[in-house]
């Protein structure tokens, strides 16, 4: 099979907040997806996730944009195309999009549901589960990080520190060393918000973050 | 026996781009390609669009147009068997035709344009093709290095149909003296710079309107194969 070269990455630089997440910095022009990933009524344990993203030196990065992708609380990727009823619903997507400058101390916190055990092969009311998904994933979310001094995209995920068990099960905690897979489970803490889960992300160091190849 | 080289993308850490030093990974990537391959991306719609999102001539005017030469950019979104994407969201940000970012913490003194934002987005349509209106960016001053410049560029971010389809770039402009000169660019393997420079196009060139650059942008395929 013939197959063309993919367009190189290059950084997303330090200047893409008044294109990629313009109402969170308040430029006058609008946003496809924020920090806010709920509406009033959509079905699912509410959580926060916080965290912040630690460069090689132990400071705050607050120039970057942080990518979420999640499935629903029942275990759902989202495939329907969106639509402006989703909009307008707030319908849940399950895609988030935060830039870490407008926090005191570059902390990014979004808002969501936790999202239930992914399993394969099932449709549902027009969602088709995401292929394979590898059946029995713990509850995670995909994170993706762009920002001033990356190259290229970088990938991680967010595992749950409650949910040991399915943890133990998750085929690609699996593969990581064991004291790796601490780097991608966020710990619960409370807080008058409710429940939330704080992750770091560590570029570099002792902690380093394991980020995948795509 | 395959003589191309696909190894396209610049490495996580480039020295000569400074800021890379503190903020790449320095530990190996995990490949995990089997658990996320099959992963979709949200289908974005029409309803994510205004109404000139795809003309940055027009989408921030506030008495006029805005300063500079008006360019057409436009091109096909394909994965790398040369398949077209539809409903790939491209959006682009770009400094105005002074080499000024709108963005707050920018400090380069040339003239902001009340005209001109910077920002746009575009959905491809079915044969995977997109294109908007906007201004040649201008070059600009950073601070990687004494007396760096950033060649003229536009930023892209275009996300695909899978997890692993979504790509953050930069498109250049054909002839840029600073391409010698720009570790970002330089970034990128000797053999793949080529890709990020948009090709000038005659047949595109709107007449008393507008020069045309076409730029097609190719993402990782689906169904990857291993290469020997």
């Amino acid at each position: 099979m013939e197959r063309l070269r993919q367009t190189p990455s290059q950084t997303v630089g330090p200047f893409f907040a008044y294109s990629l997440t313009a109402v969170q910095y308040g430029y006058a022009y609008d946003s496809i997806a924020n920090h806010t990933l709920i509406g009033p009524d959509t079905p699912g344990e509410r959580i926060f996730i916080t965290g912040r993203i630690l460069d090689g030196q132990g400071n705050p990065v607050p120039d970057a944009i942080i990518e979420i992708w999640q499935a629903d609380s029942e275990g759902n990727y989202r495939t329907a195309p969106i639509s402006a009823a989703d909009h307008d619903s707030h319908e849940f997507i399950g895609f988030g999009r935060l830039g870490t400058g407008t926090q005191p101390g570059a902390v990014f916190r979004f808002d969501t549901i936790k999202p239930g055990r992914v399993r394969s092969g099932r449709v549902r009311s027009g969602r088709v589960r995401s292929g394979s998904v590898t059946p029995g994933a713990a509850p995670h979310i995909n994170i993706t990080l762009f920002m001033r001094g990356s190259l290229r995209a970088l990938y991680t995920r967010l595992y749950f520190a409650d949910e040991a068990a399915a943890n133990e099960q998750d085929s690609l905690l699996a593969m990581i060393p064991t004291d790796r897979r601490t780097t991608l489970i966020a710990t619960a803490v409370q807080s008058a918000a409710g429940p939330g889960y704080h992750l770091d992300i560590h570029l570099q160091g002792d902690q380093e973050t394991v980020f995948f190849d795509l | 026996m395959n003589s191309i080289n696909f190894d396209v993308h610049p490495p996580h850490l480039s020295p000569e781009y400074k800021s890379t030093i503190f903020r790449s990974p320095t530990k190996p990537l995990m490949i995990v390609r089997e658990h996320l391959q099959d992963l979709r991306m949200p289908v974005f719609g029409e309803s994510v669009l205004g109404k000139f999102d795809n003309d940055l001539t027009k989408n921030a005017r506030v008495n006029g147009e805005p300063i500079g030469e008006r360019i057409k950019v436009a091109g096909r979104v394909m994965d790398d068997t040369g398949r077209p994407l539809s409903n790939v969201l491209v959006e682009i940000w770009q400094a105005n035709s002074a080499g000024r970012y709108i963005h707050k913490a920018e400090i380069h003194d040339a003239p902001l344009d009340p005209n001109f934002l910077g920002s746009g987005r575009v959905l491809t349509d079915s044969e995977g093709r997109y294109a908007f209106y906007t201004i040649k960016p201008g070059a600009y001053p950073w601070g990687n290095h004494y007396n760096a410049w950033r060649p003229n560029h536009i930023h892209f971010s275009v996300l695909g149909h899978q997890f692993d389809q979504r790509l953050v770039t930069q498109m250049y402009f054909p002839g840029d003296p600073l391409f010698a000169y720009d570790p970002i660019f330089q970034s990128t393997p000797v053999h793949a710079r080529e890709l990020l420079i948009a090709r000038f196009s005659m047949d595109w060139t709107e007449p008393e309107f507008a020069l045309a650059y076409e730029f097609n942008i190719v993402l990782n395929g689906r169904y990857q194969t291993p290469f020997e």
